[in-house]
């Protein structure tokens, strides 16, 4: 199991957690895995994610892997200038 | 990819200074910027724009236009595709009002003509007639119960019940316990600031020339920052299939992140569909203005306990970004970035995007953290000064390291903060006596920096010269940098290798150039295809010696036997295997495509000196030093120009940029001349120190350097200019009248 940490504002959407265990060994498996857990994240990261592996952002690549110790955040997917 | 430690030393071309390939071009008139691109028949464009900052659309009669000689066609919402959602919704409802004006300068018709007079004419003959709304401009007001609502049910889920509708998305990150935080601390400063919206600047107004034919196929030039973001936004927009429009993007005259949004192009291309002629459009300085996409406005509250010994105990901050009449704001990165910079136990930031009735904001060099950075480091000045603490060795004291968990949640890896602070601690600059009237102000500033979706493609030519096709628009000096890694890799001249920004028919699919991307990802991405290139080198040597591939290496632009057994034969030049490379196997190219993840983050440090005249408020920065980690620098007088480009936009920013609303709502300073952008003789020398602290992430090291030179300018400035005026500036821009207002209420207590 990978805990993925969510920013604050998304609490209210996963049942008040900001912490959720997911099954996965990628980054895409963490998303599907947390939408599965938690509908109501399905606009959000459908907005525009990105995965913070082991302090590396993950800005779009599904298929990055993760560990089960691995530290990962969900973020809001950059756009620079 | 990781850093390879073979090659992160030693370099022969990487962190040379040659000249830049497109430098003659440049200077002798030769390069093509937007709105040079000519086609035979084309026709010409103006639009037509709401005069209000909100108002019903109640009838368009083009009648009056259309019946003008010289005009072939006029456009409205009616001619773009139907049923869109999401931000191409958004993006066309920008593009083209459809039955509300939203700000003044909103787009609501087109006209093509046989010349621009002709279309600037008829544009006027449009009549439009619209109900006048009520309209807010103000991010504060907008916020507020009584404010018009913009566009009902355009918030998001993020968005807590209960607030203004205008309200469109809320980010709320941190960690720990900061009233525990604040209870700790022996002294608690707590400030508002605001900060105006401002404009990027580039010189080079938006244009674009597109044909479309009956069959649904066009082709467009375009001065842009992405040019596959154009081609997926304008098929969308038109309802075509994305291959059947091939976008090329022409030379740029500067875009910082404002050429990253599309806002002319599908008119363009709907006005070509229309009247089957190929059809430009130029957009003059007042459009550019009112209707692309300037910075969000801000208003932020800043909290932060220190002890006396200098350590932050907790830090909160809260920040309201208006971002026009759509949501997009950069909310979350303003508040993500804001105390990036140290190692707090206890922080929280809240971000609000709020929609008001003005253009829809764009990316402006690491969109959000600027203003963050003007607050939250005007706040540590002022807990400095009071508790007497050296501000180097306070941002020393607390500042972020590889290991440290960051304010926005994940752990850094290697990063290069403290080696920017102490660079600057050691610098001349910062222990130089001042001159009475004078003062100095320090910042940090942080920003993320991107990878993105990347494809390159390098082909070698008979003579052993080498064609390097790249995605990413040059926005400065990305050709030059590509080259020096090619060079690097292949082991041939700079010279020999020309590079080119390849349309989009040519290459996957590459993402804008943002996020300080470039040097970064298509720089990895050319390094890829590099050994790719060389490992087919080293194959057709291997064929010829009749020994394993494996047995060959690349060394200095020749294949050479590696290893004992290999056998020994004379190294091969690069030229006499690709002389004879369509007789052994075809044409050699190699390519790369993929989305880089490894981006490293990147802070800097600056010292600025300021001089403020208090008879008549103006401010003149004397002295100014950027010091920065730039991971490796390829090029490194381009990364220089990164870092003192970002501290003269910078300047602007802190001391007279402004987007001023009148009291109807209407932009009033929509020209050059009503908002002024620095110019060479409002700015000092702009010293610069480059660290080189490098990104795991990248085979050379490479950090992102565009973004971040502009992140501490705004509170560097402020703290300067604050300490030569004896009082807190709080709002930007510092212009004349403000110093004058805030030294009256000094004087006034």
């Amino acid at each position: 199991m990978v805990e993925v940490n969510l920013w604050s504002g998304l609490r209210a959407l996963a049942d008040g957690k900001d912490k959720v265990e997911i099954e996965a060994t990628t980054v895409g498996e963490v998303l599907s895995g947390l939408v599965k857990a938690h509908p109501g994240l399905q606009d959000a990261i459908d907005a525009g994610v990105s995965v913070a592996v082991d302090g590396r952002v993950i800005a779009s690549s599904l298929t990055e892997p993760v560990a089960p110790d691995s530290e990962v955040f969900l973020m809001q997917r950059l756009k620079g200038g | 990819m990781a850093l390879d430690n073979t090659k992160s030393t030693g370099f022969t071309h990487v962190g040379t200074t040659p000249d830049r390939p497109d430098g003659v071009d440049k200077v002798t008139g030769r390069a093509r910027f937007g709105a040079d691109i000519t086609a035979p028949g084309m026709l010409h464009a103006a639009i037509v724009r709401s005069p209000h900052a909100h108002a019903r659309i109640k009838r368009i009669d083009t009648s009056k236009a259309e019946a003008l000689a010289g005009v072939k066609g006029v456009v409205t919402r009616a001619d773009f595709a139907t049923g869109l959602t999401g931000e191409n919704w958004n993006i066309l409802e920008n593009v083209m009002a459809g039955d509300t004006a939203l700000y003044d300068g909103h787009a609501v018709a087109a006209v093509a003509a046989t010349s621009s007079l002709i279309a600037r004419d008829a544009a006027k003959l449009v009549v439009v007639e619209y109900e006048p709304l009520p309209h807010v401009t103000d991010v504060d007001k907008a916020m507020a119960a009584d404010a018009p609502v913009i566009r009902e049910g355009a918030a998001d889920t993020s968005v807590p019940k209960g607030l203004h509708p205008n309200v469109v998305r809320y980010h709320e990150s941190g960690h720990g316990d900061v009233e525990a935080g604040f209870a700790e601390a022996d002294l608690v400063v707590e400030d508002h600031f605001k900060t105006e919206a401002t404009h990027q600047g580039y010189i080079e107004p938006h244009a674009c020339l597109g044909t479309l034919g009956g069959d649904g196929k066009g082709e467009l030039w375009c001065c842009t920052q992405g040019h596959w973001n154009v081609q997926k936004i304008c098929a969308a927009l038109l309802g075509l299939e994305t291959a059947n429009l091939r976008v090329t993007a022409s030379e740029i005259g500067g875009g910082f992140g404002g050429k990253t949004a599309v806002f002319i192009e599908p008119v363009a291309l709907a006005l070509a569909r229309k009247t089957n002629k190929p059809v430009k459009l130029v957009m003059p300085r007042a459009d550019v203005f009112k209707a692309t996409g300037p910075t969000a406005s801000t208003s932020m509250d800043i909290k932060i306990g220190m002890k006396k010994d200098g350590t932050i105990t907790a830090a909160q901050g809260t920040f309201r970004l208006q971002g026009g009449a759509f949501p997009g704001a950069p909310c979350e990165f303003t508040a993500m970035c804001a105390f990036a910079p140290y190692a707090l136990k206890n922080v929280r930031q809240v971000g609000y995007d709020v929609m008001s009735n003005r253009p829809k904001q764009a990316a402006y060099r690491a969109p959000g953290s600027p203003m963050a950075a003007f607050a939250v480091e005007s706040v540590i000045d002022e807990l400095c000064n009071r508790l007497d603490l050296d501000p180097i060795e306070t941002r020393l004291k607390n500042a972020s390291k590889k290991g440290t968990k960051a304010s926005f949640g994940p752990t850094f890896d290697r990063i290069g903060l403290v080696e920017t602070l102490e660079a600057a601690k050691a610098h001349p600059h910062y222990c130089a006596p001042l001159k009475p009237g004078q003062g100095r102000g320090i910042s940090c500033g942080f920003w993320f920096n991107h990878g993105g979706e990347t494809a390159v493609s390098l082909a070698l030519s008979e003579d052993g010269t080498a064609q390097l096709a790249v995605g990413t628009p040059d926005i400065g000096g990305s050709r030059a940098s590509m080259a020096l890694m090619a060079a690097e890799e292949l082991g041939i001249p700079y010279e020999n290798i020309r590079v080119t920004i390849a349309d989009t028919a040519t290459l996957g699919y590459n993402e804008v150039s943002h996020g300080s991307r470039v040097t970064y990802a298509s720089g990895l991405a050319t390094i890829q295809a590099a050994r790719d290139a060389v490992k087919k080198l080293c194959g057709r040597a291997a064929a010829k010696w009749g020994i394993p591939e494996d047995a060959v290496k690349w060394e200095n632009g020749c294949a050479v036997p590696s290893g004992p057994n290999a056998g020994d034969f004379d190294p091969l030049p690069i030229a006499e295997i690709t002389k004879r490379m369509g007789a052994t196997g075809g044409p050699i190219v190699g390519h790369f495509e993929a989305t880089p993840e490894g981006a490293g983050v990147s802070f800097a440090t600056h010292i600025v000196d300021a001089e403020v005249d208090p008879e008549t408020g103006k401010t003149s920065v004397v002295r100014y030093t950027v010091v920065q980690d730039a991971g490796k620098a390829i090029h490194p007088t381009y990364v220089e120009g990164q870092f003192q480009g970002g501290a003269a936009q910078g300047i602007g920013w802190a001391l007279n940029e402004e987007y001023i609303y009148g009291e109807d709502g209407r932009l009033q300073n929509a020209l050059f001349l009503d908002y002024r952008i620095p110019v060479a003789s409002d700015l000092p020398m702009i010293d610069t120190v480059i660290v080189e602290v490098p990104n795991p992430g990248h085979p050379y090291g490479v950090r992102g350097v565009g973004e971040t030179s502009i992140c501490p300018p705004l509170a560097a400035i402020a703290n300067a200019v604050s300490a030569a005026a004896g009082v807190r500036l709080r709002q930007l821009p510092m212009s004349p009248p403000r110093i004058l207002e805030a030294l009256e209420q000094q004087r006034n207590g």
